[in-house]
């Protein structure tokens, strides 16, 4: 905890490497997720390939990449890569994004503070997760190759026997490496709003985007402990034959497989709301900005979030449908699971009525956080039928699962992390993007992304297994030919769109336009300070006087919007002194 | 940047009992780190509940030397109690004397410990012998990390305190160390409770 006001760092290490400045960290976090996110990205590109042109080599990097086996895509090889996606994708690029860059990023400027609570320990948990990066990355080239046993490690299949190369082990050891540095990020984040609010900053004046990734700090807080605790246990089944998950390790000994299963969705399941919290919030604080109008049911969407937060604890047992649970279980967790419907409809609500009669911007951040209305909308409508357990047991570990889970993260998270860049872009880096780019982007990701995720739906409907190498060794799938051709090449296009997003954000860091303290006439505090905002945030922390999202009030003459820093209405001769806005807020 | 700002940073002193976020902070951690024990108890009390065999626990370990070992380390967290109120109260000697012996209660702990793995290790004990081993040593090896953790600490501090720091009103270093001890401290008796007695 820091007292006093600090002088700004000089050194290079200290100011770029080793910084203890949120800002940086934020930085820091949102180029290590890109990487991974390029990474990730290839690797479904190459699990795409083999789906479309079974057996075949793959063009151009095959030769270098599977050479013992003439550039084709070996059934190792294949597990390898989408286990090593999906763990990548979640745990390096979508987790590093959204909570690592803009939960650091965020957090202290938004509620008015000069940094998070416990700066060395910031500093610490990017450097932990660095290190988890390195290690998952380095696994690759060990003997035996990288992990094989799908993002979720069941064992046996993760076990020694099944799986004895040193990759699996490394890849426990960096999820473990990783749930210590978002432990470390998450204590940080909720003691930091608990603790450093600016005067008048209640909670229900804090901005959506701080509500949701402080409670998916929370949701952190309760359920990475869960798996580090299963990874151990994992870890020592592997290097010290403990038994724990494999029955008959030892003479007569009884290690439970679901043992593990339990573990991992007690926080599998939090795991995606943890994601899918910060993206809720960032995008009901920017369809209020683009909409020129306060978030529709403000409270109601604080309200409805927290109480999904309550609710996903207590859900898990939907992802164990069919391993034999007891009838009465299975239900209670249907019952349970469908009452999630209800505070995310609220929430869904909540995002059209804000939209609704507003006047619209379609800034670029504006576009991606109407993409993931709509892609979010998909994710939840197929995910009902994954709730029930009726039409799960049909659908459980087909392709339609990968189309919903691919709509509610790859889709949503990832668009949510997308609209959060082109939104607080030209905070961090002072620079705005080109909009037009960023428009051409936002098109040749949106479309191509429903051309691979969508015809998954109808795929998995159709029967077609997840996680399966040789679609065309089943009769019945051969007609799904064309169709996986059309999404291997949908993804590419996607993958190449990707480009213009990197093109335009290195040419704006070098020759972008200079960004004003306030480009999107925003109300959040972050907008008061310059852009990039100087050491320590702000020169005097502001006082608080109303909510975030005071748009469009009549009330206000010649602007569409006031600041929560602002007292009260600026030049405004004839009027009376603005009346106390946000009467219901509730104050610190 | 001016000097002025410093007012509104953060509020200055607290009284002790006042929340601080060093306090919330390891308020927050100790939550945290529940939960990795509770990880670890569940599979323990489903793995033992499914198991076909499993020994009677005092068959195998040594119940009053764990005892023994109970009560030192209540006593430490008794000593830590006495540190924390005479930092509280300014006197530096006093919390040498008193944090001096929770560091040697911890130490004496962790000794008593290695004995016992060492006797039960001979014994034909392991992680790989049986799943009664492998629960065994992976809680109580946990929690020994966490006195061990707790030992370095403390020494930490008690070098601070010899160097001149972390005594008198206000400051709470030594208040947020003594949570993790008393932690540390509560979760070994629910697992000489689970592991040893039941
Ligand atoms: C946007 C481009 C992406 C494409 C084209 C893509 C494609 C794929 C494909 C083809 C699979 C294998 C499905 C199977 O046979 O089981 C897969 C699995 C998976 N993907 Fe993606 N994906 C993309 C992005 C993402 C993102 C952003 C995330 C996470 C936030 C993600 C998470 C996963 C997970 C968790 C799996 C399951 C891995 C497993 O079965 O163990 N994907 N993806
Ligand atoms: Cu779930």
């Amino acid at each position: 905890m820091h007292d006093a006001h600090h002088a700004e760092p000089t050194g290079f290490l200290s100011r770029v490497v080793f910084s203890r400045d949120h800002k940086v960290i934020a930085k820091q976090f949102l180029l290590l997720g890109l990487l991974f996110l390029g990474l990730g990205g290839i690797l479904a590109l190459l699990i795409r390939w083999q789906l479309a042109f079974p057996g075949k080599p793959v063009p151009i990097v095959g030769q270098y990449l599977f050479s013992a086996t003439a550039g084709a895509i070996s059934p190792e090889g294949y597990t390898m890569l989408f286990t090593m996606h999906g763990t990548i994708m979640i745990f390096f690029a979508i987790t590093p994004m959204l909570i690592g860059a803009f939960g650091n990023l965020c957090i202290p400027l938004m509620i008015g503070a000069r940094d998070m609570a416990f700066p060395l320990l910031n500093m610490l948990s990017f450097w932990v997760a660095a290190a988890s990066g390195v290690v998952l990355a380095g696994s690759f080239f060990v003997e035996g190759g990288a992990a094989m046993a799908g993002w979720t490690a069941y064992p046996p299949l993760s076990g020694a026997t099944a799986t004895p190369g040193l990759g699996q082990t490394l890849w426990a050891v960096s999820l473990f490496l990783g749930g210590v540095s978002t432990l470390m990020g998450a204590i940080n984040y909720v003691t930091t709003i608990l603790m450093l609010r600016a005067p008048g900053m209640g909670f229900f004046r804090m901005p959506l985007s701080v509500w949701g990734l402080g409670l998916a700090a929370v949701l952190n807080i309760l359920f990475v402990p869960v798996i580090a605790a299963a990874l151990l246990m994992l870890i020592l089944d592997r290097v010290a034959n403990t038994g724990f998950f494999v029955s008959g390790a030892q003479p007569g000994s009884a290690g439970d497989p679901l043992l593990f299963q339990h573990l991992f969705w007690i926080f599998g399941h939090p795991e995606v709301y943890i994601l899918i919290l910060p993206a809720w919030g960032i995008v009901s604080d920017l369809l209020a900005v683009f909409s020129r109008k306060p978030a529709f049911g403000f409270k109601a969407t604080a309200i409805a979030m927290s109480s999904i937060v309550v609710l996903s604890t207590v859900v898990y047992g939907h992802h164990m449908y069919t391993v034999g649970l007891s009838p009465g279980l299975g239900k209670a967790f249907m019952s349970l699971t469908m009452l999630i419907s209800i505070p995310s409809s609220v929430l869904f609500l909540n995002w059209l009525g804000t939209i609704w009669r507003g006047s619209i911007r379609l800034e670029p951040a504006m576009l991606f956080a109407l993409g993931v209305v709509f892609v979010f909308g998909m994710g939840g409508l197929t995910g009902l039928f994954l709730g029930a357990i009726t039409t799960d047991i049909y659908l459980h570990d087909t392709a339609f699962v990968v189309g919903h889970f691919h709509y509610t993260m790859a889709a949503s998270v990832l668009f949510g992390s997308l609209a959060a860049i082109y939104f607080w872009f030209p905070k961090m880096f002072g620079r705005m993007l080109c909009p037009e780019l960023a428009r051409l982007h936002f098109w040749f990701t949106f479309l191509p992304l429903n051309l691979v995720f969508f015809p998954m739906l109808i795929e998995g409907y159709g029967g077609m297994p997840r996680r399966l190498y040789e679609p065309t060794s089943y009769k019945y799938l051969v007609q799904f030919q064309p169709v996986n051709q059309l999404i291997t090449f949908a993804a590419m296009v996607l993958g190449l769109a990707q480009l213009i997003f990197v093109w335009n954000v290195v040419r704006s860091l070098w020759a972008g336009e200079r960004a004003p303290a306030n480009p999107w006439e925003a109300t959040t505090l972050e907008w008061l300070t310059p852009s990039p905002p100087p050491h320590e945030n702000f020169d005097v922390i502001p006082e608080v006087h109303r909510g975030p999202h005071e748009h469009s009030r009549p009330d206000v003459p010649d602007r569409d919007w006031i600041g929560q820093w602002e007292s009260q209405a600026p030049a405004a001769p004839q009027t009376p002194p603005a009346p106390p806005a946000d009467s219901e807020a509730v104050a610190v | 940047m001016q000097a002025e700002a410093t007012a509104d940073t953060l509020p200055v002193p607290h009284a002790s009992g006042e929340p601080t976020a060093g306090k919330v902070g390891m308020w927050i951690f100790l939550v945290t780190d529940a939960l990795s024990f509770g990880g670890l108890l569940i599979g323990y009390a489903s793995l033992r509940s499914w198991s076909p065999t499993w020994p009677v626990p005092s068959s195998v370990l040594d119940i009053p030397l764990t005892a023994l070992n109970t009560f030192v380390l209540i006593c430490s967290s008794v000593s830590m109690v006495l540190a924390v109120s005479a930092a509280e109260a300014g006197d530096r000697k006093s919390v040498i004397r008193w944090l001096g012996a929770t560091v040697a209660g911890g130490l004496c702990f962790l000794s008593i410990q290695a004995y016992e793995y060492h006797h039960l290790i001979s014994g034909g004990l392991s992680l790989s012998s049986s799943l009664f081993g492998a629960t065994f040593f992976t809680l109580t090896g946990f929690h020994g990390a966490h006195v061990a953790s707790g030992v370095l600490y403390l020494s930490t501090l008690l070098f601070g305190v010899l160097a001149g720091k972390f005594v008198g009103h206000g400051d709470s270093h030594i208040e947020i160390a003594g949570l993790f001890w008393h932690f540390v401290d509560l979760i070994w008796i629910l697992i000489f409770t689970f592991v040893y007695l039941v």
